[in-house]
């Protein structure tokens, strides 16, 4: 399933920006953005891949015992990600590494859940509110949902104030929209008319299952059945994927209710690193999607506006930098106490918890050292 | 084919589902990635080429889905085969199996029957992330109108999901994906047990181990080790969690008077726990020593690199064996 004429596009694969009716509103918006900034968008795409390449040679190498790509998907997530203020709130699904960048993660503690030292990795409130990756399909856009209402119920969205108004996006594929959760919080943010934006990435697959097993309609039209404004966009354009973000995160905000975008990309790699792709799609899909590789359209699309060979060698070499740190601080990683499982069960002292912790302390000790237990 | 084969469980349980499949066009599969990937464990594998789109069905991504629309199925005549494809995934359906699934038989006062089976790869041992991991198999357990089985050996399974799958009652089908690989010795020509019967892995006269899945190779092991301390342990294989088979363990535990239970599941209101209770009711004046129970902790399953400590192995459940001796 690839473009139709209702996906919206500013950039062309060939790096061109596209005039037309259908982007007219967007346009002015990525008029807006500076150089630093558009060059801000290609280094972050840069270093989330070199994230991901790194990520898949350490999974390889058994430092890290699954990975779970977003290369392919840049483009939609730096374009989203950069479009939030940093008042936001961020429900990710696994995959939104970019995101998480933009928002001030430190990249290690998503190699510190996929390593299995963690079942979280970063403190929300202390990230950009980023929160925690959700393993269970969906599950996400319901708390999103949820912590919408609560701005709501908080008087904090809608008061014509967007510099401190607040609002919520929340990421989900293509097989989640299946996922009753996923239909339930559409259903309960229109309801409460929440400031919120539903983030799909369709990457056309999950896992070996295509999109087209899932849904019968492109999936943004499904929104305006549970009455939420939506469109379709070119999810390998980080212009547009930004432009539409920053409008109807804006709406929003400013009370207009839950709204919907459908980016269109691609997982080029594997599901994850456990996938072998190779048994459900052809070489001519991947070749197709490849030709719409998201970074290199912006890089022809930055030197067509004068970027120079200079700033793409020196992010070349940030990236480089970047992977290396990762993969020396992935080693230097040790291995959580045992005790750490009986943390944090309950937020209140709970006494089978206690006495296990004990009981598993003791056994350690006698075992690991006879002697020692005299 | 010849009778005995040398196969790996994943292999065995691809052949049981075939030959179901063969025997009645009745019995069809569905589930998440089942199709042309074989689903992510391969427990499927090749079967979509061979019956075609009807029988094996690559569903959308929706566990409620799956098992609301095999109860239809079942009412219209079928008998459907689901894969749920991890433990922690069972969870969205939690609701049409234990409100609907399991109570369908009942409510329409013995009218209709729900020959479903729910297949769950289950059980830690593979270092995944969260989710990937859990024995859930307590909730099932604990809802009238389920039957609750797991096998642990090759063979087992190869006749488990068989019987299963011709089973007029809902069967929750537990598959230890840690021994998914290990192969084992397949009979195709004799069954061997029912499907809900405990059965004696090994013999042996001073202690009784009791367990299920993956745990009961962790017993061989630790009746191994021990055997060389001079210790004679019986192995218990407890196949069926629902109804459970009473007979073999009693019997167990009148000669040999001590039982240790062992689950990789947490061990509060566990499967483990109602064994016990019902061994003491049953068996109290045999005893020489409490039912002791070796369980996963009351946590959550922990991140991957400390699955070695959450999940009981062969000195844990030795060191309940010796707390049993010392009475
Ligand atoms: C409730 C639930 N069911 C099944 C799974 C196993 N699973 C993990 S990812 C995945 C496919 C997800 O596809 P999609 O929503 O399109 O997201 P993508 O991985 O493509 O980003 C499946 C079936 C899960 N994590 N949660
Ligand atoms: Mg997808």
């Amino acid at each position: 399933m690839s473009y139709t004429e209702a996906t919206l596009q500013l950039l062309s694969p060939a790096g061109a920006l596209v005039e037309s009716d259908a982007t007219a509103e967007y346009l002015p918006i990525v008029e807006k953005l500076s150089d630093d900034e558009l060059r801000e968008f290609h280094r972050v795409m840069a270093l989330t891949r070199a994230f991901d390449v790194e990520g898949t040679n350490l999974q390889r190498q058994g430092q890290i015992g699954i990975w779970v790509p977003s290369l392919g998907q840049e483009a939609a997530q730096v374009g989203s990600g950069f479009a939030m203020r940093p008042q936001d709130h961020i429900f990710p699904s696994y995959r939104e590494h970019a995101v998480g960048i933009i928002r001030g993660i430190d990249v290690i503690d998503i190699v510190r859940l996929f390593r299995g030292l963690t079942h979280g990795g970063w403190t929300p409130s202390e990230h950009g509110n980023f929160h925690i990756y959700t393993m269970v399909l969906g599950s996400q856009t319901l708390h999103a949902t949820g912590y919408a209402m609560g701005i709501t119920l908080d008087g904090k969205a809608g008061t014509g104030h967007p510099e401190t108004d607040e609002a919520v996006i929340t990421y989900f594929g293509d097989g989640s929209t299946s996922q009753g959760d996923v239909n339930e919080a559409l259903v309960f943010a229109a309801s409460y008319q929440t400031p919120e934006l539903f983030f799909l990435q369709n990457n056309q697959w999950a896992i070996s299952v295509p999109v087209s097993k899932q849904s019968r309609t492109p999936l943004y039209l499904r929104a305006g059945g549970f009455g939420i404004p939506s469109v379709q966009v070119d999810g390998n354009d980080v212009l547009i994927s930004y432009a539409a973000s920053r409008k109807y995160l804006e709406e929003a905000r400013a009370g207009g209710g839950p709204r919907f975008i459908e980016a269109l990309t691609y997982r080029m790699g594997a599901h994850t690193s456990s996938d072998d792709p190779t048994k459900y799609r052809t070489d001519a899909e991947t070749a197709h999607w490849a030709a719409l590789d998201p970074i290199s359209r912006f890089e022809t699309y930055l030197r067509s506006r004068g970027e120079g060979d200079d700033f793409f060698a020196e992010v070349r070499t940030e990236a480089a930098d970047f992977a290396e740190d990762i993969r020396r601080r992935t080693l230097e990683l040790g291995v959580p106490p045992v005790g750490a499982m009986f943390d944090n069960v309950y937020s209140e002292p709970h006494p089978l918890i206690e006495e296990e912790k004990q009981w598993l302390a003791q056994y350690e000790a006698a075992y690991a050292s006879p002697e020692a237990s005299e | 084919m010849s009778a005995l084969e040398s196969l790996p469980m994943a292999k065995a349980l691809n052949a049981g589902l075939r030959k179901a499949m063969q025997d009645d066009p009745k019995v069809i599969l569905m589930g998440e990635d089942i199709g042309p990937l074989g689903g992510v464990f391969r427990v499927t594998e090749g079967l979509q080429a061979d019956f075609g789109e009807n029988r094996v069905m690559d569903t959308p991504l929706a566990e409620s889905g799956i098992v609301g629309t095999a109860i239809g199925l079942a009412m219209r005549g079928y008998r459907p085969v689901c894969e749920i494809q991890f433990d922690g995934f069972v969870f969205p359906a939690f609701d049409q199996i234990t409100s609907q699934l399991a109570k369908l038989t009942n409510r329409h006062e013995g009218g209709i029957s729900m020959p479903v089976v729910i297949r769950i790869p289950y059980g830690g041992h593979i270092g995944a992330v969260e989710h990937h991991q859990e024995s859930p198999e307590a909730y099932f357990a604990h809802t009238p109108g389920l039957r609750v089985v797991s096998p642990s050996t090759p063979h087992d399974a190869y006749w488990m999901i068989q019987d299963a799958i011709s089973s007029d009652d809902p069967v929750i089908f537990l598959e230890p994906k840690s021994r998914y690989w290990p192969k084992g010795e397949v009979d195709f020509a004799v069954r061997g047990r029912t499907l809900h019967s405990t059965a004696v892995a090994r013999v042996g006269t001073e202690v009784t181990l009791l367990g299920h899945g993956a745990m009961v190779a962790v017993l061989l092991q630790a009746a191994d080790l021990a055997a060389e301390e001079g210790t004679s342990v019986e192995v218990l294989d407890l196949r069926s969690l629902s109804p459970i088979d009473y007979g073999p363990i009693l019997e167990s535990v009148r000669k040999t008077g001590r039982l240790v239970i062992a689950q990789e599941a947490p061990g509060a209101v566990s499967v483990g726990s109602e064994i016990a209770a019902t061994v003491a009711e049953r068996a109290f004046y045999s005893l020489e020593s409490p039912v002791l129970r070796v369980s996963g902790f009351d946590t959550p399953f922990p991140p991957a690199k400390l699955e070695t400590i959450y999940l009981p192995d062969a000195d844990r459940v030795l060191e309940a064996v010796d707390r049993a001796l010392a009475y």
